[in-house]
């Protein structure tokens, strides 16, 4: 059984995916109890296949025993281990949470909610743990349609919202295919590390510059880069609270991910064109931080002030990507798992505080923090650590990436990582000047529960002081984290 | 000329088709003829996966008695991994038509300036 542990990471949610709508038909616990348990096995394969790719070094899985090129070939080593640890832990999590929504859809809808989430969740961490070009599209494409149709689920206006999402997303993808297509008809190679062997006499090419250009848009559409990001508000405005939380958190994530493998691990970060390519990512990154920053101070809506967030997060993991340094790749991955605990976290508030009130708008939350104190609590130590206070995660993921800017001389970087954290602060203290500070003029409302100061049911409250607690653990043990095990997900093994 | 033809020409008329699906999706009003783009770029990729494949003086990929060496035959690989990419265009599709349906059910429209306009009233 062990030697299968990276395929069971994705096989187990997959299969789970197509039974749900069948027992569905027989009873709403059991389905619960099966999605949970299925995507908890996926959780314990991913934290065992890293323990041995930390122990006795990357983990190398032939799908089928055909060996690469010419067969597909799971890789865990320590970056996608921690990847795909991250994505199940999340989607565990938001599982957990998603419970209480929706209990008065039929069967038949909540089997196919638990199909589309599974299907997801199975997306997701294959495209984290594959070592094959084409196989990472299929999984893109698997993710993405499971999202497409969750998204929509979320009333009317997310239906226009998710078109406009599937119309620029298949954009993107295509992008990625001719990427890959330009990266076959140069090798004949489809395997990450045969195509790095391969590349090597080619990297100055045009037509790998053209290959890299056309990844590079087609994850950058996926992934809201700015000027690319479009899409992204109006769909995690309108999507269901079920759910966003785990899209928001892990679906940009990984798509940065898997700019990072291709350029640290396929491409190679000095070679060829990768540094010109890399710097234009990086004027790009800066931008959309400050950009994605001004605009969420504008915004009114919560879950809105969070997307255009998202933005300027996501702006900083492609800068630490961008200055390839060590620092940098550090301070990237760190902000990759950060940033996906954070931003999980205030869109499970974003939701609880919906369940409870009927409300999404900042100035409705007068005096949530005295009815609701776990929940506020656990917005409060995601919001300073989107501020980047220490001891909080967001500190250290800022001050790797300021490390590695002062190494490359890059000073306006470390003003542009400086100013967004001031600008986070604004838009986040409006929230915590609400919640705590202000008095409601009239009383608020309650659309559930009897008694005013009554929390959140204790489905959605353990997921949600739980990404709260990690978001400090990861703060304070950030030091441990690298040490053992970041450092060996840079390649050559760290300093 | 004629080697223009016989070895660039498809990548051009690829190009043009892929251009095609973007200049689509921005500038046409109507949400159906934004879908037709986004699929008509699909294809195109699809194209030149298959493109890639060919060569001249190759024959299908079938073991044929008393002709041996890959030079005979045409690569397979990329009609293989088309025919995943053409399920997902499938797929991409059927979503994205059902979107439409729930769109059309709700706001009675399917052009975008009118559709805004209903949704913000």
């Amino acid at each position: 059984m062990k030697e299968q542990l990276p395929a069971l990471i994705i096989v187990v949610p997959l299969l789970t995916a197509l039974l749900c709508p069948l027992v569905a038909r027989f009873s709403t616990k059991l389905l619960r109890g099966l999605g949970i348990a299925a995507v908890l096995l996926s959780f314990l394969s991913a934290v065992g296949a890293l323990g041995h790719a930390l122990t006795e070094g990357p983990w190398h899985y032939y799908f089928g025993n055909w060996l690469p090129p010419w067969g597909i070939e799971y890789v865990i080593d320590p970056l996608s281990g921690v990847m795909a640890v991250l994505i199940s832990f999340l989607s565990l999590a938001v599982l957990f949470y998603a419970g209480s929504f929706g209990r008065e859809e039929g069967r038949l809808k909540k089997g196919i909610f638990y199909t589309l989430y599974l299907l997801l969740t199975s997306g997701l961490l294959g495209m984290v743990v594959t070592g094959d070009v084409f196989n990472l599209y299929v999984f893109l494409e698997i993710s993405s349609l499971s999202a497409y149709a969750l998204i929509a689920a979320g009333g009317d206006k997310a239906t226009v919202s998710t078109f406009r999402y599937v119309l620029v997303g298949t954009v993107g993808a295509s992008f990625y295919l001719l990427g890959v297509g330009y990266l076959y008809a140069l090798t004949g190679s489809l395997n990450m590390a045969d195509l790095a062997v391969r590349l090597q006499p080619l990297l100055d090419s045009r037509a790998v510059l053209v290959a890299m250009v056309f990844i590079l848009v087609g994850m950058g559409i996926k992934m809201a880069l700015f000027p690319l990001h479009g899409w992204l508000p109006d769909a995690y405005t309108y999507a269901p609270p079920a759910v966003i939380p785990f899209i928001a958190g892990a679906m940009t994530k990984v798509m940065v991910y898997v700019l990072f493998r291709y350029f640290f691990f396929v491409f190679g970060i000095m070679n060829g064109f990768v540094p010109i390519v890399l710097e234009v990512l990086g004027w790009l990154a800066a931008l959309g931080i400050i950009l994605g920053s001004v605009m969420a101070i504008a915004q009114s809506d919560f879950r809105r002030m969070l997307a255009y967030s998202s933005v300027a997060q996501v702006g900083y993991i492609a800068l630490g990507l961008s200055l390839g340094n060590f620092f940098g790749f550090i301070g990237g991955v760190l902000h990759i798992i950060n940033h996906a605990l954070m931003k999980s976290c205030l869109f499970l508030v974003a939701g609880g505080v919906k369940w409870k009130t009927g409300e999404y708008l900042i100035e409705k939350y007068a005096e949530l923090g005295n009815r609701m104190p776990l929940t506020m609590g656990a917005f409060l130590v995601g919001a300073l650590s989107m501020v980047g206070i220490p001891p909080t995660a967001g500190f250290f993921s800022k001050w790797y990436l300021i490390l590695g800017a002062l190494e490359k001389d890059l000073w306006l970087y470390v003003v542009v990582i400086v100013l967004s954290s001031l600008l986070n602060a604004i838009y986040f203290f409006r929230v915590i000047e609400n919640a705590y500070l202000k008095k409601a003029p009239v009383a608020g409302k309650e659309i559930r529960g009897e008694k005013k100061k009554a929390e959140l049911p204790i489905p959605m409250l353990v997921p949600l002081v739980v990404l709260g607690v990690s978001i400090l653990l990861v703060g304070i043990l950030n030091e441990p984290l690298i040490s053992n095990i970041l450092q060996y997900a840079f390649p050559g093994g760290g300093l | 000329m004629k080697e223009f033809f016989a070895e660039y020409f498809v990548y051009w008329l690829i190009f043009i088709l892929f251009m095609l699906g973007p200049y689509g999706i921005i500038f046409k009003k109507n949400l159906v003829k934004k879908l037709m783009a986004m699929n008509i770029m699909q294809v195109a990729v699809i194209l030149f996966f298959l493109a890639l494949g060919q060569k001249a003086g190759g024959t299908i990929p079938i073991n044929v008695p008393g002709l041996v060496g890959a030079v005979n035959y045409i690569n397979p690989l990329p009609h293989a991994l088309m025919l995943t990419a053409i399920v997902v265009s499938l797929a991409t599709l059927g979503v994205s038509l059902s979107l439409l349906l729930l769109i059309q059910k709700h706001y009675g429209v399917l052009e975008e300036d009118e559709l805004l306009r209903r949704m913000n009233q």
